[in-house]
C-alpha cells in the first residue's frame, strides 16, 4: 500500500482546516434558541448556500474516491451518475416538489408523509431513515479511518474518534445551520483541492488529445469501440458495447429516473437543505443552484479516474500507473491517494488530503443532522414524548446529535468487523428507497392516492425488490458470488451483464410494483382525508407558487431551462 | 446573530494561499519535480489567495452597504 509523507506544512493545512470547523461551531452557538433553529437552521439559509451544501452534502469520500474509481473501470460512462442520475432530478425536486415540501410547513420528509397519508407510513419512513443514516455515517467513519491509517499510518482508533468528536462538536454546537456553513467551506475545498490534480494529470497525458489517444488504447485492449472509455452514450447500444454492461434503456430509466429521483427527491439528507431556505422561492432555487456545478463535478471527480488509467496503459511525462492487486486486478479505489502522492509535494499536498478529509466529514454531518431532526420530530416527539416545550425538543435535539454519533461509532466497529453486514444493509435500504419516489409522485400528482395504498404499495415494493435480487444474479466469477450479489432464493432466472445492471434493474422492478400497486389498492380503499385537508400537498389542490415580481435570472423556471440546456449540452458533447 | 459565511470563507483560503506561496519559497527546487517541473505551490497559492481575497471583499462591501 502506498504511504503518505506529511510536512510540517501539510499538518499545519490540515490544523487550520479544524480550527475554522470548530470555530464556525462556536460563532453560531449563541444563535440557536429554538429547536427549529438548531434542527432546521431557522428557515433562514440564503439559497446560494444551501445550494451548495445541498450538493457537498451528498459529496463525501465514498463518492469522491468512488467516482474516480469508476472513471478509471468504466470511463466516461461514470458521467451519467451526474447528467443522467442527477440534473434531471435535481430540476424537478426544485420545480415541482419543493412547493410541496416547504408549502405544507412540514419539518421533514416522514412528516411530509404524514401529512398526505398516515402515521404508518410516517413512521416506516423514519424508521428506515434515521437506521440508514446512522450506518451511512458509520461507513463514512470507517473509511476515513481505514484510509488514513493506510495512507498516513495513523492509529485507526484514534481517526474514528477524532473525526466523531470534530463533527460532533460544531452540529451540537451550531446545529443544522454549523452543518451547513461547513458544507460549503467543504465544496470549496474539495474544488480548490482537486482541481489542480486534474490540471497535472491532463498535463501529463498531453492535454485533452493526448487524454483520448490513451482511452483508445484502453478501449482496444477490453475488446471494445475505440470510444468505450471516452464517451458517455455511444457504446450504450447494448450491454456488451460498454464495461458497464449496462445499455441505454437500464441507464435512462433504472439510474435516470427510478434511482436518481429516489434519491434526490425523497432522501431527506439533501431535501433539508433545501427545505432550511428562507423562503418558498429560495427553497426551489436551491436544488437548482446546487445542479450547477453537479454539471461540472464529473471534470473533477470522474475525470481523474479516467487519466490514471490512460496514464497506467501509456506513460505520460512521469511515469504514473494504477497498482495492481494480487487478484490481478488493478486498484482502482487508490486513484485518488496515489495521484496526491504522485503530483503533489509538500504544501499543496495538505490541501489535497484535507479536501478528502473535508469530503468524509461532510458526508457524516449530513447523516447525522438529517437524523437528529428525524429522531427528534418524527420518532421522538411522535411517540416517545409529545407535546412537551419546545425547550425539551431542542435539548432532545441536541442529545440526538450526540447519541447518533456514538451510534455511528459503533456503526463503524460494525463494518469494521462484518464487511458483510454492510453489504446486506446497503442492499436493504436500495429495497426500501427503489420504490419510494413512487410514493411520493402518486402522493404529489395524484389526490385519490390512500394511506393504505401508500404502505402497501411501499411495502409490495420493498419485497419486490427483494425477490428480483433473489431471482437475478450478476454475471461474476463463482469465487466472487455470495448470497448479496443476488440468486439467494435458490434459483436464477436471469443473469445480468454486471451488478451496476443488476442494480437498475432491480430498482426498476420495485418502482414498477409500488407504483401499479399503490394505484390498485388507492382505488380499493378509502379515501380518508378532504381536498381542504389535502391543500397544500397535492398539486391540483395547491396554488401555483407565484414568481413573477422577480427578475428572470432569480425565477426557477428559468434557472431550470438555463440548467437543463447545460445538461443537454454536455451529453450530446461528450455523447 | 448569523454571521456572513464569506467572511470564514475568505479567511480561511487567504491563510491557506499565504501557506502555500511562503512553501514555494521554502521548498528545495527539486520537489517541482513532482509536479511537473512547475511551481505548483506558488502558481496555486496565489490562486487560492485571488479567491480568498474575493470572497473577503465581496462580505466585507455587504457589511459597509449595511
Amino acid at each position: 500500500m502506498l504511504k503518505l509523507s506529511l510536512g510540517p506544512t501539510d499538518l499545519l493545512i490540515i490544523a487550520v482546516y479544524f480550527a475554522f470547523v470548530i470555530g464556525i461551531g462556536v460563532a453560531l452557538k449563541r444563535s440557536m434558541k429554538k429547536s427549529s433553529d438548531f434542527l432546521l437552521s431557522g428557515h433562514g439559509i440564503p439559497s446560494w448556500i444551501a445550494g451548495l451544501a445541498f450538493l457537498s452534502a451528498n459529496l463525501g469520500a465514498q463518492e469522491v474516491i468512488g467516482m474516480a474509481a469508476s472513471g478509471a473501470k468504466y470511463g466516461m460512462i461514470t458521467a451519467h451518475f451526474y447528467w443522467t442520475g442527477a440534473i434531471p432530478a435535481m430540476i424537478f425536486v426544485g420545480l415541482f416538489m419543493m412547493p410541496f415540501y416547504y408549502g405544507s410547513k412540514a419539518r421533514s420528509v416522514p412528516e411530509y408523509l404524514k401529512l398526505r397519508f398516515d402515521e404508518k407510513t410516517r413512521t416506516f419512513n423514519a424508521g428506515s431513515f434515521a437506521v440508514m443514516t446512522i450506518f451511512s455515517s458509520g461507513i463514512s467513519m470507517y473509511a476515513m479511518a481505514k484510509l488514513m491509517n493506510a495512507l498516513l499510518g495513523w492509529n485507526f482508533h484514534a481517526c474514528i474518534w477524532a473525526s466523531a468528536t470534530i463533527v460532533l462538536a460544531y452540529i451540537f454546537l451550531g446545529g443544522l445551520t454549523s452543518a451547513i456553513y461547513n458544507e460549503v467551506l467543504q465544496f470549496f475545498l474539495i474544488v480548490m483541492g482537486f482541481a489542480p490534480l486534474v490540471f497535472l494529470g491532463l498535463k501529463d497525458c498531453g492535454g485533452w488529445s493526448g487524454l483520448m489517444q490513451r482511452l483508445g488504447l484502453v478501449s482496444a485492449s477490453h475488446g471494445f469501440g475505440p470510444n468505450a472509455w471516452s464517451s458517455s452514450w455511444r457504446g450504450l447500444g447494448a450491454p456488451s458495447h460498454n464495461p458497464m454492461g449496462v445499455e441505454w434503456f437500464g441507464m435512462a430509466m433504472g439510474l435516470g429516473f427510478v434511482l436518481a429521483f429516489g434519491y434526490w427527491c425523497t432522501d431527506f439528507l439533501v431535501v433539508q437543505r433545501a427545505m432550511a431556505a428562507e423562503n418558498q422561492t429560495a427553497a426551489r432555487r436551491v436544488p437548482l443552484i446546487a445542479a450547477v456545478p453537479k454539471m461540472f463535478f464529473p471534470f473533477l471527480v470522474v475525470l481523474p479516474g479516467m487519466i490514471a488509467i490512460a496514464l497506467t496503459y501509456k506513460a505520460g511525462q512521469s511515469s504514473f500507473a494504477l497498482p495492481i492487486r494480487p487478484d490481478g486486478t488493478y486498484d482502482y479505489d487508490a486513484t485518488i491517494p496515489l495521484m496526491l502522492q504522485h503530483y503533489f509535494p509538500t504544501g499543496i499536498l495538505g490541501l489535497g488530503l484535507t479536501a478528502l478529509m473535508a469530503s468524509f466529514m461532510s458526508g457524516m454531518a449530513g447523516n447525522v443532522t438529517a437524523f437528529n431532526t428525524v429522531w427528534t420530530y418524527d420518532i421522538y416527539q411522535t411517540h416517545v414524548a409529545p407535546g412537551k416545550s419546545d425547550s425539551h425538543y431542542l435539548w432532545m435535539g441536541r442529545w440526538a446529535t450526540v447519541f447518533g454519533t456514538l451510534v455511528s461509532i459503533a456503526a463503524a466497529y460494525v463494518a469494521a468487523h462484518f464487511n458483510n453486514i454492510m453489504d446486506l444493509l446497503q442492499l436493504v435500504f436500495a429495497f426500501v428507497n427503489a420504490p419510494l419516489f413512487a410514493t411520493f409522485l402518486l402522493g404529489m400528482f395524484w389526490k385519490r392516492t390512500t394511506g393504505h395504498g401508500a404502505f402497501s404499495g411501499l411495502l409490495l415494493g420493498t419485497t419486490a425488490a427483494a425477490v428480483h435480487h433473489g431471482l437475478t444474479a450478476p454475471d461474476v466469477p463463482i469465487a466472487a458470488m455470495s448470497a448479496f450479489k443476488g440468486g439467494w432464493l435458490g434459483h436464477v432466472l436471469h443473469v445480468y451483464p454486471s451488478e451496476m445492471a443488476q442494480n437498475f434493474w432491480t430498482a426498476i422492478f420495485a418502482w414498477s410494483t409500488c407504483f401499479v400497486f399503490t394505484i390498485a389498492i388507492s382505488a380499493l380503499t378509502r379515501r380518508t382525508k378532504t381536498d381542504d385537508e389535502l391543500r397544500g400537498l397535492v398539486y391540483s389542490l395547491t396554488e401555483r407558487p407565484q414568481d413573477e415580481h422577480l427578475p428572470w435570472w432569480k425565477r426557477p423556471m428559468w434557472l431550470a431551462v438555463i440548467i437543463a440546456a447545460g445538461a443537454l449540452a454536455l451529453n450530446l458533447y461528450f455523447a | 446573530m448569523r454571521f456572513d459565511l464569506r467572511l470564514p470563507l475568505g479567511l480561511l483560503f487567504l491563510i491557506f494561499g499565504a501557506i502555500l506561496v511562503i512553501q514555494s519559497f521554502i521548498s528545495p527546487v527539486a520537489d517541482q519535480a513532482k509536479s511537473l517541473g512547475l511551481d505548483m505551490n506558488l502558481r496555486w497559492g496565489c490562486v487560492l489567495l485571488a479567491f480568498g481575497g474575493g470572497a473577503l471583499a465581496l462580505a466585507l462591501r455587504a457589511r459597509n452597504r449595511k
